[in-house]
């Protein structure tokens, strides 16, 4: 306690001198003449002074204080190589501060909901073509009826829909996009939300489908786009035809369960009526808290049961003769539960390993600096030599000069890692503005938190060591080698510099590397072939509130061809690259087994040649076109498909499938294939070629229109959107884009880390 | 660039603490010389106290809050900076005391048992 007081006084002393030395002297003469002494004159007070500073103030700090004076006049000195060691430090910093930020921001950073460490999201992991693990966490809604019931006594089952955009109406204006997440009733209790206004939803909210139109806000939205208005609860919005009122806001900081999208509002799961009794229609996460006191393995053995269950009575409907292979790769399907204490998106899943790439690369970076600076530091302290043995001579310990070497680096990091902060401030936007397209722009939540604070603490403090320890050991010991061995000296200081420059190399070599590689990648997937012509092509994906027959699709899309400056038009369940699959398979009398199922997609008459794909035999869909049918409840009916080459490669040895029938395991109805396209791409440009079956476009809501136009920039675009406004009205226009777009979207990972790896290897 | 101070706590600062709270506990506030000559004369010169010592104790015990020192003039009319007891330093002194007055009886007994 008294020992604190002392302490805190000699602070304040060390601060501000609450004694003058003047002060200090007056008292000891007056001793002096007190004693009558004369002897002991000047060299006593001197002693006694020296003692009296110590014990006035904390002679640790004083010097340190000292140092940094001393520190800031030698960095002022050098000024050009101190403002070059700042920028090439400050930007690496910066680099790295940047990278962490996003992979904080995507990947770590808990979402700030009660307990987050216990919430878990349900994966189905199956084996994919190409034998690696699928990790899947798409559900349908019978499916999570079940996993409710089978996991009821070990934890809360969530539902938690896929972010998406969509077009409301706030106070009858223009329909403006925002981003609506379903939720079950119990959701907002299970992740312990608090409303900021009004209440959140319950289990009342979602129990009858179709019956709740009710929203709650994001505490964002109601900021952006209601101004905050504090009586906002009981207005409505539109969404579609139908008004939902607002009966809350989220308190801030929650702003979904996707990190890399900002969800704008919550609607009931109940109100997505006709998805609640399809099967196989995925739109949401499964998310699970375990009950106190359960262990999550528990419940996930729980589900796990009622999947093999599950499993054992959908074998039982394949084909007598499904080959064994097949059916054992069915079961190797488990269920499991991944941690979701940071939330689960899209976005993480496509970012994951990019980003720690970025990160890696940024550290790097940082080594580089380092060693540049210590470069630097070295040939100063060279230059040094004299001061140093002045210093050494009149009796500075050498404990004192790394002090004083160190507190320079440790200034050089500081101004640098202000650059830095700086630098990262413009850097991590500017890098997720690259990474995202502007029909879908990625969201990240970048608050500066104490988590940056201390990284960057840390990593300033690295840094000095990283770059200054070095120079400063030398710095304190060089002096007197070299004064008594001039030779070894400087052979020591080369060798350190020579490691230095080694080290510097390596990782420029690294860089350049990287860089090679992922320009290498990023020139495969821009000479990869498409299958179809990306060109002056426009998609419109729409969706309606009523199911218009083939027969309306086909009039829509040929009122669309009448429109100036469109050459050909078509549609189909949705486009290549969309992100979309539909996997179901087949089987060949007699022929090979095959892991897994091929990609299926529905397209209209015309579609092949809208899209430039080539048909290489057979013959394009045409009018009164029926796919296979039949499911349980229906029997069975044959139908007819268009297969690619990769499907003829794989089911029949590379000869001609056309005229041949395969068998549809779902429901064992035939398909006859009437033709075979060149292969293009289905779910995104990185994928292989895999087998895929075309098969009529049928009677359905929604779809997605592909437009040849004589030329695809934003004034087509709006003469587009508005056509099919006025020829399908009551038809909502999710997104119209240009397919060029689409295909650079794809990529622009690839070239992000490209350029990134370039320009660093550059610097 | 002050070299870091001999940190080397010998036996005698506690107990010349405790002397000089005693001396001023018993002759009133009194500047530095007098504490010294006090210590000296009642030590029967055996405890001769140099500048570099007392100073940076009475600085010391300052800094504690144990004792309060003022410029101030003396009886015979000359300047000096005269040093008191707080009440935490008189309390700090009743403390010490006792546990001196243990400690050396311990080690009476401790020694004679010899």
């Amino acid at each position: 306690m008294r020992g604190l007081l002392e302490f805190v006084r000699r602070l304040a002393g060390s601060v501000r001198r609450s004694r003058s030395d003047a002060d200090l002297e007056e008292e000891l003469r007056l001793h002096l003449e007190f004693s009558n002494e004369r002897r002991t004159g000047v060299s006593a007070v001197t002693q006694a002074m020296d003692k009296l500073r110590d014990q006035r103030g904390l002679p640790w700090l004083d010097a340190l204080r000292a140092d940094v004076v001393f520190g800031w006049r030698q960095i002022v000195r050098h000024r050009i190589a101190s403002v070059a060691a700042v920028l090439s430090l400050g930007l690496a910093m910066g680099a790295a501060l940047a990278a962490f930020r996003l992979v904080d921001a995507v990947l770590m950073r808990p979402l700030p909901v009660a307990d987050p460490s216990r919430l878990f999201v349900v994966t189905r992991t199956s084996l994919s073509v190409d034998q690696t693990f699928e990790d899947r966490d798409d559900f349908d809604f019978p499916t999570y009826r079940r996993y409710v019931e089978r996991a009821r006594e070990h934890a809360d089952v969530m539902l938690l829909g896929m972010a998406v955009r969509r077009n409301v109406v706030v106070d009858g204006g223009q329909p403006e996009r925002a981003v609506q997440q379903f939720v079950s009733g119990n959701v907002f209790s299970g992740l312990g939300l608090q409303p900021e206004l009004g209440r959140l939803l319950d289990e009342s909210d979602d129990d009858v489908p179709d019956r709740h139109a009710v929203v709650v806000l994001s505490h964002d939205f109601w900021r952006r786009r209601f101004g905050s208005d504090p009586t906002v609860v009981g207005r409505t919005i539109r969404l579609g035809s139908r008004p939902y009122a607002i009966v809350g806001v989220v308190k801030r900081g929650f702003t979904g369960t996707e990190p890399g999208i900002v969800t704008d509002f919550f609607v009931p799961s109940m109100m997505n009526a006709e998805a609640l009794t399809a099967n196989g229609w995925s739109w949401f996460r499964i998310w699970l808290r375990p009950k106190s006191g359960v262990a999550p393995g528990q419940a996930q053995a729980a589900l796990q049961a009622g999947f093999d269950v599950d499993q054992r009575e959908r074998a039982r409907a394949f084909a007598p003769d499904t080959p064994k292979a097949r059916i054992d790769a069915f079961f190797k399907e488990q269920l499991q539960l991944r941690t979701a204490a940071s939330g689960a998106s899209g976005t993480q899943k496509t970012f994951r390993q990019p980003l720690w790439i970025l990160a890696a690369l940024a550290a790097l970076l940082v080594l580089m600096a380092c060693a540049n600076v210590a470069n630097l530091l070295l040939a100063r302290a060279a230059m040094r030599k004299v001061e140093m043995t002045l210093r050494l001579s009149i009796g500075a310990a050498r404990g004192r000069i790394v002090q004083l070497l160190l507190v320079e680096s440790c200034l050089l990091a500081l101004i640098a890692a202000a650059v830095g902060v700086i630098f990262a401030s413009w850097a991590a936007p500017f890098v997720v503005s690259m990474l995202a397209p502007p029909e879908q722009p990625v969201r990240v939540i970048l608050d500066v938190d104490w988590r940056t604070l201390l990284t960057a603490t840390t990593l300033t403090m690295a840094v000095t060591m990283l770059f200054g320890l070095a120079p400063a050991v030398r710095g304190a010991a060089a002096p007197l080698i070299d004064a008594l061995k001039e030779v070894r000296g400087q052979r020591a200081h080369r060798r350190l510099t020579d490691a230095l420059i080694a080290a510097q190399t390596t990782v420029c070599v690294f860089l350049l590397f990287g860089a090679g590689l992922f320009l290498g990648t990023f020139d495969r997937l821009q000479q990869r072939p498409l299958g179809f012509d990306p060109r002056d092509l426009v998609q419109i994906v729409v969706d309606g509130r009523r199911a218009l027959s083939g027969a309306e699709w086909e009039q829509l899309t040929k009122d669309l061809e009448q429109v100036p400056r469109v050459t050909s038009a078509s549609v189909a369940g949705w486009s290549p690259l969309s992100g979309n699959r539909w996997r179901s398979s087949v089987t060949v009398a007699g022929g090979p087994i095959q892991q897994n199922a091929p990609n299926w997609v529905a397209i209209a008459p015309g579609y092949l040649a809208t899209m430039k794909m080539r048909l290489v035999e057979g013959r394009d869909f045409r009018s009164g076109d029926v796919p296979p049918h039949g499911d349980k409840t229906t029997p069975p009916a044959p139908g007819v498909g268009i297969v690619n080459q990769a499907f003829a490669r794989a089911y029949f040895a590379g000869n001609s499938p056309v005229g041949q029938r395969v068998t549809v395991d779902s429901s064992t109805a035939a398909l006859e294939i009437v033709g075979m396209v060149a292969d293009a791409v289905y779910f995104n440009v990185r994928e292989e070629n895999q087998p895929a079956v075309y098969i009529p476009f049928e009677s359905r809501p929604g779809g997605t229109l592909v437009v040849r136009t004589e030329s695809s920039g934003p004034d087509v675009r709006q003469t587009l959107r508005q056509e099919v406004a006025r020829l399908a009205p009551g038809m909502e226009i999710r997104d119209v884009a240009p397919f060029e777009a689409m295909v650079t979207q794809q990529m622009i990972r690839e070239r992000l880390l490209a350029a990134l790896s370039a320009f660093f290897a550059t610097l | 660039m002050a070299n870091r101070a001999p940190a080397k706590r010998d036996v005698i600062q506690g107990t010349l603490d405790l002397m000089v709270l005693q001396t001023l506990e018993s002759m009133g506030p009194q500047h530095g010389y007098a504490i010294a000559a006090r210590l000296a004369q009642t030590s029967g010169g055996a405890l001769q106290l140099n500048m570099g010592t007392l100073y940076p104790a009475l600085m010391r015990l300052e800094q504690r809050g144990l004792l309060r020192g003022a410029w101030s003039v003396t009886d015979n009319n000359r300047r000096a900076r005269l040093y008191s007891l707080t009440s935490a330093g008189r309390r700090q002194l009743a403390h010490d005391r006792e546990a001196w007055d243990h400690m050396s009886s311990i080690m009476q007994r401790v020694l004679g048992q010899e």
